[in-house]
């Protein structure tokens, strides 16, 4: 390390709390705070906190972005292609831009010029927009716009998309201008042919024919995910102002700091003069982490009309063209012994991301289980459907599905534990020590045979597991700013999308201050402050607390020089409690926090920190983000009752196991994970996104139509959590949001198989899946 | 239309004449807009005066005309109850009745609920709780359990659900929702 970094050594607490801690000694840069004691020291980290903005969400005065209304503003609608893959002839503005109440139209696609054509892919496709006075003029407009469409033949569904004589969606490498679908970024020079992309082959090593031929036990099986949409409540929205001195943006967005770089960027201007905004978002999910065509065509409207523009999504522009989770078909093959170890593990998958790449099924198989040859094949096939993006756990969610009943499906066949199988196969002491909590809890001993019971109602008990990596983005800061009334500020562009990251940071703040977290003024979700990390890939948490905990520290060490100076003594003789500053060997004499600020030189004083590397550094970094040596686990046992004659699936209990590092606030992390778990539940039941192979429109753009989990589809959700210190950051915090999804639905797969001896390989278990899984009825789903 | 409400426009509502004519010139009569027509609203103890096209909707309306974005619209077809509001003490998705249709009835909405600055007890018991994650839902769940609590003092789990089993969370409240309320109605206990 270069001497211009000065760093000291440290001992950290380490290890699983509930059984005891040990310690380990990290080197840390000499400008950040000593060790955290464990939570079981602390007074505001580790406790149930209210969430900051709980008293705006319950009285309706939080603004979210749909709620945003400037002077002047105009409402933009967007006309979309009616056809799934059409070359446009011609298209004519005109006709709506001279309509009554139309400010301004602009076309979003390229419009056909000198023998090059437009061509569209996809139903719901943008093709152009305008602004008028209100909605409703804007949604009348759109239909004064004249556009021949000449239709070409398409195809949305996986297995036509496969066939040689498919239509193409993408000639020659078109396809590289697509978006991608997130994780695996699978982005790079890989083969396509026709409408078949890849493989991506990350993760393979050794010899999967030598592999198979050491097995004595192979499992072999064929797995379908359906296409799932995000669903946020508050719908995909911005309100964009183009003025003379720069840009105005409010936006429901999980990554307010990324959205200004992408407007910067795309309209030239400087990152000094775009300002993004994001009060509160009402959810995100991995849809809302663009600022995506619609946002770049409400800023293109507002600089043509010259005042600000509102472009809110109807639900079923939402469900159609806002993301989705991809599809996925997945041949998976393990070879084991009859000991348990595995031998050969081989996953062909294919999916579907519409027109976006990225459509694979992540590392679940290639990276949770020891495994000496492993052939991972993954493939995405474009399809003349909306495109896919990141949705909680992209991939993996998909892999756990297939992955986690492959495993089951083995301990079956070789008369083992499930989780006697996993504590062979699984190197994770975290997740074995997870395992053994969650068995306990749930009373794994009373589990019986598959389809045991003997009544038209079979009860079973299943298991999953899941791979998340810890993600940091090492581009996040804060600024911690002390008035001279005592006040305390935590600013940063860092938005909550529903997380409660607000709480966490004021919790971390006011510990290190001897503060209370209602004395924290949280300032976030804008711009013009330190640049926070994105709300995705559960990095929001382990990214900007430790800055917020640095900051805090160096605020405090500031005011203590400033108290020592006055009593002239050490300023290292000082500690601050309970609002507070005292001599630590003498308390009585002290000052009073409000006090001590109030003799600062300066109206207000200021300190800024980013998120330095993990004390032991990356295990892997690109561009501002980097991933940190451990893993998120989490482990999920479920309970479920099938009614064999309805086919109807009932999840009665779902006992989660999860671990993030430090829990800063456990009763936010229980809400987020009973997220996760309804998400699973909705995915593994009821959620499908249902395209007609006829027209390429997708048939429940609603949400009436694509079901949810309500109240009375949610299971008794129960929430073990650890405390998992590693002594890699200020905080050593890390997140929760992803790894508490991804398990679910493979778990109360297992769960179902327990009970009615069938296995469910295609999601949604729909009643007719599982009546056609049983022989009750003939033909039907596959 | 809702339970117990009244049709509208009351008393002008006519049959269908067996003559074309007959039929046009009533309906010149009694059909409003597509203009602007001038409606009076009491929301929250207020009463407003304001010009809607009849198309509008209620929730449209408020959020709108009146400034007051509490209410959320979601799915905008009665699907998620994000925009349940009180017409009289019945909750109403405000998307799915439009603002002419109102008449007297009173109006209550999320901003009207903590009468006095004081939080109404089921926004309390949601903080305590943390029954709020994005919180996009959360007036419209807040209106669906007040509105309980006032017909039924200690509901238990079951009919806690079934009062909020018309609203969509997706952040997944649910079960902290439950937990609120029957903490509430445990705390009134007899």
């Amino acid at each position: 390390m270069d001497d211009e970094f000065p760093r000291r050594r440290e001992k950290f607490p380490f290890g699983l709390a509930h059984l005891g801690l040990d310690e380990v000694e990290r080197e840390i840069p000499a400008d950040e705070p000593p060790p955290l004691a464990p939570n079981a020291a602390l007074t505001q980290i580790g406790k149930d906190i209210r969430r900051w903005d709980a008293w705006a969400k319950v009285t309706g005065a939080a603004r979210y972005t749909v709620d945003v209304h400037l002077p002047g503003m105009l409402h933009a609608a967007v006309l979309r292609s009616p056809l799934p893959h059409a070359r446009i002839r011609s298209l004519d503005l005109s006709p709506a831009a001279s309509a009554p109440g139309v400010h301004a139209a602009l076309t979003v696609v390229e419009p056909p010029a000198d023998g090059v054509p437009t061509v569209l892919r996809y139903v719901g496709q943008p093709v152009a927009a305008l602004a008028a006075d209100t909605p409703a003029l804007a949604e009348a407009a759109l239909r004064l716009i004249q556009v021949e469409y000449e239709p070409l033949p398409f195809v949305v569904d996986l297995d036509g998309a496969r066939r040689p004589d498919a239509p193409i969606v993408y000639p020659d490498s078109e396809w590289q201008k697509s978006p991608s679908a997130g994780l695996p970024a699978a982005a790079g020079d890989l083969p396509i042919t026709g409408n078949i992309r890849g493989p991506e082959s990350k993760g393979s090593r050794g010899d999967i024919g030598a592999g198979f031929a050491a097995a004595e036990i192979v499992v072999d099986g064929t797995y379908h995910t359906q296409v799932q949409t995000h669903c946020c409540l508050e719908p995909h929205a911005i309100v964009a102002a183009w003025h003379e001195g720069g840009l105005d943006v409010w936006m429901s967005t999980q990554f307010t700091a990324g959205v200004r770089a992408q407007l910067a960027r795309h309209f030239q201007l400087p990152l000094s003069r775009v300002r993004v905004r994001a009060e509160a978002v009402g959810g995100g999910f991995g849809s809302k982490s663009q600022i995506g065509i619609y946002g770049r065509t409400a800023v293109a409207l507002s600089r043509l009309a010259k005042v600000p523009i509102r472009l809110v999504y109807r639900r079923d522009e939402e469900q159609m063209d806002s993301g989705n989770r991809p599809s996925s078909e997945q041949h998976l093959r393990i070879g084991a012994r009859r000991d348990g170890t595995l031998t050969a593990l081989s996953l062909h998958s294919y999916g579907s991301a519409g027109i976006a790449f990225g459509a694979g099924v992540g590392n679940m198989a290639t990276a949770l289980y020891r495994c000496p040859h492993v052939e991972s094949r993954q493939y995405d096939v474009f399809t003349h459907a909306g495109p896919a993006c990141p949705m909680r756990g992209p991939g993996n969610t998909q892999g756990a599905f297939a992955l986690e009943q492959g495993i089951d499906e083995l301990a079956g066949k070789l008369a083992m534990d499930p989780l006697a199988l996993r504590d062979v196969i699984d190197p994770s002491p975290v997740r074995r020590e997870e395992r053994r909590m969650g068995a306990e809890r749930i009373g794994w001993t009373q589990r019986k045979p598959p389809g045991a019971d003997q009544g038209p109602v079979k009860r079973g008990m299943g298991m999953a597991q899941s791979l998340w990596s810890a993600n940091i983005q090492t581009n996040a800061a804060c600024e911690l700013r002390l008035w001279r009334d005592g006040r305390v500020e935590v600013l940063s562009s860092v938005q909550d999308i529903g997380t409660g990251v607000g709480t966490v940071l004021a919790q971390v703040v006011a510990e290190e201050l001897g503060l209370q977290p209602e004395d924290i003024h949280v300032r976030i979700g804008d711009t013009e402050f330190p640049s926070g990390p994105p709300s995705y890939g559960s990095r929001t948490t382990a990214s900007i607390t430790p800055p917020a905990r640095t900051a805090a520290w160096q605020i405090k060490e500031a005011l203590f020089r400033s108290v020592a100076s006055a009593w002239q003594v050490d300023p290292q003789r000082l500690t601050v409690q309970d609002g507070w500053i005292h001599l630590r060997d003498e308390p009585q004499q002290r000052i009073s926090w409000r006090e001590a600020a109030a003799a600062l030189r300066t109206d207000r004083i200021s300190a800024f920190a980013g998120r330095s590397d993990d004390y032991a550094g990356f295990r892997s970094r690109s561009g501002d983000a980097a991933m940190a040596l451990n893993d998120l686990g989490g482990v999920q046992f479920a309970e479920v009752a099938v009614d064999t004659e309805t086919g109807v699936i009932r999840v009665e209990r779902v006992v989660a196991v999860q671990d993030c590092g430090r829990p800063i606030n456990p009763l936010q992390i229980e809400s987020q994970v009973q997220g996760g778990v309804l998400m699973g539940v909705s995915y593994a039941l009821l959620e499908e996104r249902i395209l007609d192979t006829n027209t390429g429109w997708m048939l429940n753009p609603n949400l009436v139509d694509y079901k949810l989990t309500g109240a009375w589809d949610t299971p008794q959700i129960e929430v073990v959590l650890l405390e998992n210190y590693q002594g890699f950051s200020a905080t050593d915090a890390y997140g929760i949001a992803e790894p508490a999804n991804i398990a679910t639905a493979a778990a109360i797969a297992n769960a179902v198989y327990n009970a009615i001896g069938v296995r469910m390989r295609s999601l949604p278990m729909t009643p007719a899946k599982v009546l056609h899984a049983l022989g009750a009825v003939s033909g039907g789903p596959r | 239309m809702f339970p117990g409400a009244r049709a509208f426009p009351e008393g002008e509502l006519t049959l269908m004449k067996e003559d074309p004519q007959e039929n046009e010139k009533s309906a010149a009569a009694s059909v409003l807009g597509p203009g602007a027509v001038p409606i009076v609203l009491r929301v929250n103890g207020e009463t407003h005066p304001l010009l809607v096209e009849p198309r509008t909707t209620l929730a449209e309306a408020l959020r709108g005309s009146l400034g007051l974005t509490g209410t959320k619209i979601a799915c905008n077809q009665g699907a998620c109850s994000a925009c349940s509001v009180w017409l009289d003490d019945l909750v109403v998705a405000s998307c799915s009745i439009l603002a002419i249709e109102v008449g007297e009835r009173r109006i209550t909405t999320i901003e009207g609920l903590a009468a006095g600055g004081r939080l109404h007890p089921v926004q309390e018991a949601f903080i305590a709780h943390d029954a709020v994650q994005c919180g996009f839902c959360t007036p419209g769940l807040v209106m669906s359990c007040a509105a309980l609590l006032a017909g039924n003092p200690h509901p238990g789990e079951a009919e806690i659900q079934t009062a909020i089993s018309g609203h969509l969370c997706r952040c997944g409240t649910y079960p902290h929702v439950v937990q609120a309320i029957l903490a509430l109605a445990d705390a009134k206990g007899d």
